[in-house]
């Protein structure tokens, strides 16, 4: 189905146990309400790669996701039980500053939502937001993360338009660099091509493989080819169960559950 | 064939029609109507004499016809007038004739058919006076300090001259009584008050007296100058006077400084009474009333409705907005945030004048006896705040708008999509400053449409604000050039009010008709003004903060 023997040579890639770790989920059990969303994840997230959810609808990749920079806590009756580890610190402690926390993992939402403001001060925003005002460190950063988010040449004419007037793959790609631009460690992507069209999603899925020089990116997808293409690990949840995660070439051509297997081979999802 | 037609749904259609129809007839029905009887008002019309025969007396009467009206002859003979045999209908005329001093009254009916000549000579003159309303009458001479200087055709120019002198030194000494000495009193009241509180505590000693007595001095100083100067200015103005014959033959000495204008509307073109027709509605919207609020301007209404409702506008919205916010945003949504909501959203319901009686039994008496108590215990027995004034105004109609702008607000808040909130979170923005830097300024549309509501709410309403702050005539305005300028303890005069007053507790009903017209339709201006500058902000806003599609 797929041409993954090729990109598992191109990879190299290493099994999970020795890449060095970024983030580590322990236990994690996740209850809207009386309804329990996620069962017991256990999974270490490795540094600087690109790991993918995948998944079907409903299966609870999202609110993986949004645990991870605590995203969940704005909705009412959540109860999260169990840790999630941030370079060895526990992220739902009570010490934790959570607006500390989401400078540290920045998160890219399905649907682009830049601010109803200019293309500079979207991508400004999380300077001001830390007080950063200064016009030369402000100019220089922005310009920075468009460039790190390929857009620079793009927009650099029209820095002070009304982000809105730009397309879905521009505004997506606004985002990212609003993200980067705060410099975080980890970049949580929440099906970010979903509601793009073919030329915008390429556009992304290169921006995601050059970012992962700098960045942890974790990564929910409900396109499979997509996860193969720019993922190193890949993680299969089914119910709010974490079934498989895997090196993606290994976890695609060689899955060791069967679940996995249905629904890679597209039996059901 | 009809069951067809019924099902086809045009029926709807039509009925749909019909009712939008209704409507916009009936909105433009009142502008016509309030705008046609209120702008005809200023149109100088001619004057008619009248040879009128009544009780076999042959009198001259003199006028403008104001109004004209046909009875049937059964119905005349029952409300017992007396009807030649011949006559089907009978047919009366409203004159205004004006001359109020020496008649007793300033308009009658006459009957059409004791009318023996109607005329409209060239020389009537028409005198508009500072007080008893018009006169008519024929000029015959003008004196000046007694002398006669000119008589029959020329009195109308020269007179027409030394009115506009005269008018400039009332001017002048309208500005002397009213602005100069106007500011000695204000500062005179001061150091009265000042010295009350320093003897309230216990500091009234030689140094304080002696430096009070030199203030008061400069002031007293300052009074007599001004004094001579008007006395000066008043011999001027009575130097003149102008000799006119009424139509009953008596003759009148008329000082010019009684007088504001004079016109012979039969000799004037159409161009000389558009003229004058502009002139009169510059009158109106700038000058002062007189005579009680029959004539003259209305100025300060204009003033004190725009005055008010700006006041309140810079309290509720403020107020309404944090409410909002906090119901919307912090409050856990749950039975008593729905209480509460359901509370505000009922307070809208609840009669103005009900917040006019919590406005003088809360704001004036209890909170306003207390300011003064604790802040103003020199002007006492005088009431400073505790009295109706325009701040208790602006509190009362802010109160009475408040639900207004939090239920807009809310909508609005809750109109902003999640994920903008989402985005700023993500990027490390707290609650608060998401909501300051993002949510907020997506949201100032709906504050501003709550505000475009309150403000048609506010500039309309009357009834609380006769218990509250305005009244029939202020002797000044809220803001002037006396320090603090701004005077939130005044009264003030309303448009709304003043319709009512002008209406219904004028002593000269027929004079001020056309007045209650005039003013409805400069009410209606100045709330749709005040209107269209919200929305053209709002409009603005929502350009800027385009929300995201869909």
């Amino acid at each position: 189905m797929l041409d993954l023997d090729a990109l598992t040579q191109e990879k190299k890639l290493k099994g999970i146990d020795q890449e060095e770790v970024c983030i580590k989920v322990q236990n994690l059990n996740l209850y809207y309400g009386d309804q329990q969303a996620l069962y017991g994840i256990d999974m270490h997230i490795p540094r600087q790669k690109v790991t993918a959810y995948i998944g079907p609808s409903g299966c609870g990749k999202s609110t993986l996701l949004r645990c991870i920079n605590r995203m969940n806590d704005l909705v009412d009756n959540v109860r999260i039980e169990g840790k999630i580890l941030l370079d060895d610190e526990d992220i739902y402690a009570r010490s934790v500053n959570v607006a500390a926390l989401r400078r540290r993992v920045g998160m890219v939402f399905q649907k682009p939502n830049p601010f109803p403001k200019s293309i500079f001060e979207n991508v400004a925003y999380g300077l001001r937001i830390q007080g950063i005002n200064d016009r030369r460190t402000l100019e220089e950063t922005v310009e920075e993360a468009l460039r790190g988010a390929a857009l620079w040449d793009e927009v650099k004419d029209r820095l002070h338009d009304n982000a809105l007037g730009m397309s879905g793959g521009q505004q997506q790609r606004l985002v990212i660099a609003r993200a980067i631009a705060i410099e975080p460690e980890v970049l949580l992507l929440d099906e970010p091509a979903s509601a793009l069209d073919p030329i915008s999603t390429l556009k992304i899925e290169e921006l995601i493989n050059e970012l992962k020089e700098k960045y942890t990116i974790v990564i929910v997808t409900h396109n499979m080819q997509q996860a193969a293409r720019v993922s190193d690990y890949t993680a299969f949840l089914y119910m709010g169960k974490l079934i498989e995660f895997d090196n993606t070439s290994h976890l695609f051509t060689n899955p060791s559950k069967k679940q996995t297997e249905d629904y890679i081979t597209g039996r059901y999802g | 064939m009809i069951k067809q037609w019924f099902k086809s749904g045009s029926p709807w259609i039509w009925l749909n029609a019909a009712a939008v129809s209704t409507c916009l007839i009936l909105v433009v029905g009142l502008l016509a109507l309030i705008t046609f009887r209120g702008a005809l008002h200023f149109w100088p019309s001619d004057v008619a004499e009248f040879i009128y025969i009544e009780d076999g007396l042959k009198q001259t009467i003199v006028g403008e016809v104001v109004d004209t009206s046909s009875t049937t002859a059964l119905m005349a003979r029952a409300s017992g007038h007396a009807m030649a045999d011949d006559g089907d209908l009978l047919v009366q005329h409203l004159i205004k004739i004006g001359n109020r001093d020496l008649t007793g009254m300033d308009f009658r009916w006459i009957l059409d058919r004791n009318i023996q000549s109607r005329q409209y000579p060239d020389d009537i003159l028409v005198l508009e006076r500072r007080e008893w309303g018009n006169f008519y009458g024929y000029p015959v001479a003008l004196k000046q300090e007694g002398k006669v200087i000119a008589e029959g055709p020329q009195v109308f120019s020269v007179v027409s001259e030394r009115l506009r002198d005269a008018l400039s030194v009332y001017k002048q000494i309208q500005r002397l009584e009213k602005k100069e000495i106007g500011a000695v009193n204000y500062g005179l009241e001061r150091l009265r008050l000042k010295q009350r509180r320093l003897e309230l505590n216990e500091q009234w000693d030689e140094a304080a007296k002696q430096l009070l007595a030199a203030e008061r001095g400069e002031y007293e100083l300052q009074y007599r100058e001004y004094q001579t100067e008007l006395q000066a200015l008043y011999k001027t103005i009575n130097r003149n006077s102008l000799v006119v014959k009424a139509s009953d033959g008596r003759e009148v000495d008329m000082p010019l400084a009684k007088l504001v204008r004079i016109y012979r509307p039969n000799t004037m073109s159409v161009w000389a009474k558009t003229g004058h027709y502009f002139e009169k509605i510059a009158e109106f919207l700038l000058d002062d009333p007189r005579e009680a609020n029959t004539e003259g301007g209305i100025f300060p209404a204009i003033f004190g409705t725009v005055m008010m409702v700006i006041i309140m506008s810079v309290i509720v919205t403020p107020l309404g907005v944090i409410a909002a916010i906090y119901m919307r945003e912090y409050a856990k949504q749950g039975f008593t945030t729905r209480l509460i909501r359901i509370a505000v959203n009922n307070l809208a319901g609840v009669p103005s004048i009900v917040y006019g009686v919590f406005g003088l039994g809360f704001f004036v008496y209890i909170l306003g006896g207390n300011i003064d108590q604790l802040f103003f215990p020199e002007a006492a027995p005088a009431p400073v705040f505790g009295t109706p004034g325009l701040l208790w105004a602006s509190i009362t109609l802010a109160l009475l708008t408040l639900p207004v702008v939090i239920v807009s607000t809310e909508e609005g808040l809750s109109r902003i999509p999640k994920s903008i909130r989402e985005g700023s979170l993500a990027l490390g923005a707290t609650k608060a400053e998401t909501l300051w830097r993002t949510v907020l300024p997506m949201a100032s549309p709906a504050m501003m449409t709550g505000l475009i509501l309150a403000v048609a709410r506010a500039a309309g309403e009357v009834a609380p604000l006769m218990l509250v702050g305005v009244v029939k005539l202020a002797p000044s305005l809220p803001l002037d050039g006396n320090f603090p300028f701004l005077h939130l303890d005044r009264k003030f005069m309303h448009l709304g009010f003043h319709i009512y007053d002008v209406g219904f507790q004028s002593p000269n009903v027929e004079a001020a008709r056309p007045l209650v017209y005039a003013t409805s339709l400069l009410l209606v201006v100045v709330i749709v003004g005040l209107n269209l500058s919200a929305v053209a902000i709002r409009n603005h806003l929502r350009e800027k903060y385009r929300a995201l599609e869909g």
